[in-house]
């Protein structure tokens, strides 16, 4: 066969005829490839550089500093301090995380259970993701943290902020707490800042009321990141803007020694300015620690707050509602007498109870009071002159004068929870009970008992008003950021100044005229001296057996059957400038102890004066509002 | 192509002769090639030679002297090599498939002493010998016999099978594109060509349903659709996409590439590695390296015509062609013209096996160019 043939030389123009449509194929794919190349870097490069950018940059928020809460005179009530924590960042620790914890647990104490939170928490996140091992340490355990850090590898000292209470129980009803935000939270507020883990939202009393000035505005951290999260650097950073300072009328001094003339009574006590309506204390007691909420309450803790027979987590100053007894009996007889169906020298003979259809009316003194006028009436309580006085001018007299001095609304004071209370009346009745009115109820509506419902913060608008003449209505915040609330112009009550002054006289008998029900426990202090109106608001029911037996005595009672005992004052008697009212849950007994407290807060805060010290509010709200102090 | 005179050309050359006569140009560009690859294995390494760029350094020089020790090397004890290369490459794929079968899962890897091996890698070169030797033994008009044909379609088919069941479709793919370009160049009839493709274009839907796995059927899906999976196999190529098109026209910078360096890009240094170059070196940087790449096919393509011998010619066309066939499908799958199969772009990403099948490759393509005088009767082809 010859090395070359014909066929070869076909094969050799087939093939190089086929490589060049080859060629020319693999010259059509490359231009492919090419325009391919041109689309996505040049008509849609743009599109991917952002999309390139979106992916690389994450936003981080910072929380904002929180606002504080501040008394009259500049004193913190509710501030920031530091938190010093350990955090452990899982991949830096070299010999695994059973070890780093092992360390540590030497030098700070770590709970089995905390640890088993820690595990947890590690394996849930990325092992560059810091995990909280312990919070809120004392300075000398974090000094003793960073004195070991080089043998601790993987181990992060930081410095937080947290809330801080430092008054503590003190507070609690007027502060309320912070806590962790909970889902329900997050319904209407849609501030990203609720996202932030550990981030606290104010859940009661003014923390809750002003939360969203005080909470601030979150600041943002833009980070350039990796495909796994990890934060590679800082590309610029907003610091937010910390949240407004919140100024209350309270004098934290007052406020003290209220709380501590409390004590773990079941009780409640306010101190109003009646020239204005500046509460100068408020406290229900016994309190919590608002600390306690915002560091994370155990159940057992919890639990022991909700169990209380004390109720401590209600604010019984404004959630409390009681049936007034006879600190009523002031409202009753302005209405009376200003109704002008009740002549000023009206008066009647106690026996001691009210014959009235088939019912007797009793008078709580069994053998009655003889000869009753008004003055008297208050002065010694009497029942059956406020009985026959309710007869004369009717239900509608009474709910009309009580709607005028405030009570059945709430007093809309800035601390969430407030109740209504009762005042009873015919349409009230006809809607609530889809019952007609009762004659025999207006007779229990006028020393007090029967439907009438009311809260000391209402008692101690009540005991400013009779005392000014005017509207006061109670305020605790003063100045929030820079701005001075709104208050309305005090307008003058629409009860005529005779009427007014019979029942200042009456109420200035009850504690310094001999036979008053308050004389025992007046102030004997000259130019201090106080006006009041005790009240007793029945628990248990009395029945007609026990009646002719002879009523006990709150004194013979098991504690939790004592009735509820009400104290509403105001002083100097002559010149009003303080009102206060206390409930004691309970606290009906012979000694009164809760007129004796009144008595001494009300001395105290005389003495004091806070309503005429310089008040410590911020400077240019003081040049706005300083014409209202 | 050669100044030399004819006559001196065709009796056999000395060694310093060969060296000589090998084409030092195309080794420069496979070089500039290389280097384009050590500066992206280096910057996706955040900027380091660890660990990417200098191994693949290493295998880079080791790839050179096989080149050239290949290409000195007598293209006839090339050609004579080719059956039991073939037959080598067959076993050790059936080996790494029973392997395979014992174990779970894709087995690609073979261990043969300290040395891992890609039998499929092996094969590329194998069948595309085998082939042309078998197919330098036949005329235009007997490639298109059956019976004769039967033979080459089953050097082909076979391990094409086996590949696909390791299984790697990538890798089939290019097996099978190998084989039948020869059969194309060797001068197979239209009459052959037209129902074949026609019926390969019938077959896909059955493929579809019996012959792909459930995780390739998943990865032609999210080709087709990559939003639908934007976190899971989708993301390759969204991310993919998204580095390439950030480049814009003049690209980002080396080593300034934030899909690249901050991870967001998948398997960066291997498979992927054509987007950190578009991300760094944008629209640019991309047309230059396919410039190179369609230099090194033109001098491929000029190797084939100028040899003397078919074995020669069909040698270096399926070198070439093997060569632009992996370019094409890594570049068309990392920009989503086509779905992810798992195929590297040569020269440039990082891999041992990948780089030495390369540059073995080459090294055979300088044989044809070195021996490009040499001519064979065409009796010593078939099947012998």
């Amino acid at each position: 066969m010859p090395l070359f043939d014909r066929k070869d030389k076909s094969r050799y123009a087939t093939f190089t005829r086929r490589t060049l449509t080859m060629g020319g194929g693999i010259a059509a794919i490359m231009t492919a490839l090419g325009a391919r190349l041109y689309q996505l870097q040049i008509l849609e490069g743009e599109e991917f550089m952002t999309r390139a950018d979106e992916n690389r940059v994450n936003q981080r928020l910072l929380a904002p500093l929180r606002g504080r809460i501040l008394d009259r005179f500049g004193v913190e009530l509710a501030t920031n301090r530091r938190n010093y924590r350990v955090d452990l960042i899982p991949e830096q620790a070299l010999e695994g995380v059973d070890a780093a914890l092992d360390t540590i647990g030497r030098i700070i104490v770590i709970t089995s259970r905390e640890r088993e939170r820690i595990l947890h928490d590690i394996a849930e996140n990325k092992h560059f993701v810091p995990t909280t091992i312990a919070e809120n340490l004392t300075w000398d355990e974090f000094a003793r943290v960073n004195l070991h850090l080089p043998y601790l590898p993987g181990i992060q000292p930081e410095v937080g902020e947290t809330r801080n209470y430092p008054f503590g129980d003190q507070l609690s009803h007027v502060l309320g707490y912070v806590a962790a935000v909970s889902p329900d939270d997050k319904t209407n507020d849609d501030d990203p800042l609720l996202d932030l883990p550990g981030f606290r939202i104010g859940k009661r009393g003014i923390e809750k009321a002003f939360d969203l000035q005080v909470r601030g505005t979150a600041g943002a951290s833009r980070v350039e990141v990796n495909a796994y999260g990890r934060v590679i650097r800082e590309l610029g950073r907003d610091p937010g803007a910390p949240g407004a300072d919140v100024y209350l009328t309270i004098d934290n001094e007052v406020q003290k020694f209220v709380a501590q003339r409390l004590g773990n009574e079941s009780a409640a006590c306010v101190v109003m300015d009646v020239a204005n309506g500046d509460v100068i204390a408020m406290a229900s007691t016994p309190g919590y620690d608002p600390n306690d909420f915002n560091v994370g309450i155990t159940e057992t803790q919890w639990k022991g707050l909700n169990e209380d027979d004390h109720h401590p987590l209600i604010n019984k100053v404004l959630s409390g509602v009681y049936p007034p007894g006879s600190t009523f009996k002031p409202a009753v007889a302005l209405s009376a007498l200003d109704s002008g169906l009740l002549p000023a020298d009206f008066s009647v003979n106690c026996t001691g109870s009210l014959q009235f259809g088939n019912y007797v009316f009793h008078c709580w003194k069994k053998g009655g009071h003889g000869h009753v006028d008004l003055h008297r009436g208050i002065a010694a309580s009497c029942d059956v002159f406020f009985y026959e006085v309710a007869k004369r001018v009717g239900i509608d007299t009474i709910e009309n004068g009580a709607h005028k001095l405030g009570l059945g609304y709430q007093t809309h004071i800035e601390i969430p929870g407030e109740k209504a209370g009762v005042i009873p009346g015919r349409a009230w009745k006809e809607a609530t009970l889809h019952l007609p009115w009762q004659q025999g109820e207006t007779l229990n509506t006028g020393i007090g008992q029967g439907y009438v419902l009311v809260t000391p913060i209402q008692l101690c608008m009540l005991a400013a008003r009779v005392a000014s003449g005017n509207q006061v209505v109670p305020r605790i915040v003063h100045v929030v950021g820079h701005t001075v609330e709104q208050r309305p112009q005090l307008k003058r009550l629409e009860f005529s100044d005779a009427a007014l002054a019979a029942v200042q006289s009456g109420m200035n008998a009850v504690t310094n005229e001999p036979g008053g029900t308050a004389y025992a426990w007046r102030i004997p202090n000259p130019g201090f001296e106080m006006a009041g109106k005790t009240g007793t608001a029945q628990v248990r029911r009395i029945s007609k057996e026990e009646h002719l037996a002879g009523v006990k005595k709150n004194d013979e009672l098991p504690w939790n059957l004592r009735d509820h005992a009400h104290f509403i004052a105001y002083a100097p008697a002559d010149k009003p400038r303080y009102a206060l009212s206390i409930l004691l849950e309970h606290g009906a007994v012979t000694s009164h102890p809760h007129v004796q407290m009144a008595r001494d807060i009300l001395l105290f805060t005389q003495q004091r004066d806070p309503a005429n010290m310089t008040a410590g509010y911020p400077v240019n709200a003081a040049d706005n509002g300083g014409a209202r102090l | 192509m050669s100044s030399r005179p004819y006559a001196a050309a065709r009796r056999t050359l000395s060694v310093g002769e060969k060296l000589l006569e090998i084409n030092w140009g195309l080794v420069v560009l496979i070089t500039m090639v290389a280097c384009v690859g050590f500066a992206m294995q280096y910057s996706v390494a955040g900027g380091r030679f660890q660990p990417w760029a200098a191994p693949q350094m290493e295998r880079f020089v080791v790839g050179l002297a096989i080149l050239v020790a290949i290409a000195l090397v007598d293209i006839r004890i090339w050609m004579s090599l080719a059956y039991p290369a073939y037959g080598a490459a067959l076993l050790l794929l059936v080996a790494t498939t029973v392997v395979g079968h014992l174990g779970n899962g894709a087995q690609r890897w073979i261990a043969l002493g300290p040395l891992q091996l890609q039998p499929s890698e092996l094969m590329k070169i194998s069948l595309v010998l085998a082939l042309a030797r078998y197919l330098h033994g036949l005329s235009v008009e007997d490639v298109s016999k059956p019976l004769r044909l039967a033979i080459p379609l089953g050097m082909i088919v076979v391990p094409t099978v086996l590949v696909l069941m390791e299984p790697n479709l990538g890798t089939a793919t290019i097996l099978m594109a190998d084989g039948c370009s020869l059969l194309f160049l060797a001068g197979l009839s239209w009459w052959w060509i037209a129902p074949v493709v026609t019926g390969v274009v019938a077959a896909v839907p059955i493929a579809w349903q019996f012959l792909l796995h459930d995780y390739q059927k998943r990865r032609v899906l999210t080709f087709l659709n990559p939003a639908n999976d934007a976190l899971g196999a989708g993301w390759n190529i969204s991310q993919a996409e998204i580095a390439m098109g950030s480049g814009g026209f003049g690209g980002k910078g080396f080593v300034q590439g934030t899909q690249s360096q901050l991870n967001f890009l998948p398997e960066k240094e291997t498979d992927f590695i054509l987007t950190a170059l578009g991300e760094e070196f944008g629209f640019v940087g991309c047309i230059a390296l396919m410039l190179l790449f369609a230099t090194v096919i033109f001098y491929g393509i000029r190797i084939a015509m100028a040899s003397r011998s078919q074995f020669g010619r069909l040698l270096a066309m399926g070198i070439t062609l093997n060569f632009f066939f992996y370019i094409m499908i890594n570049a068309a799958m990392v920009m989503g013209m086509i779905p992810v199969v798992g195929i590297p772009m040569p020269l440039i990403s990082y891999g041992g096996t990948a780089m030495l099948t390369v540059m073995f490759g080459f090294g055979l393509l300088m044989s044809v160019h070195v021996h490009r005088q040499v001519e064979i009767p065409r009796s010593s082809g078939g099947i012998i």
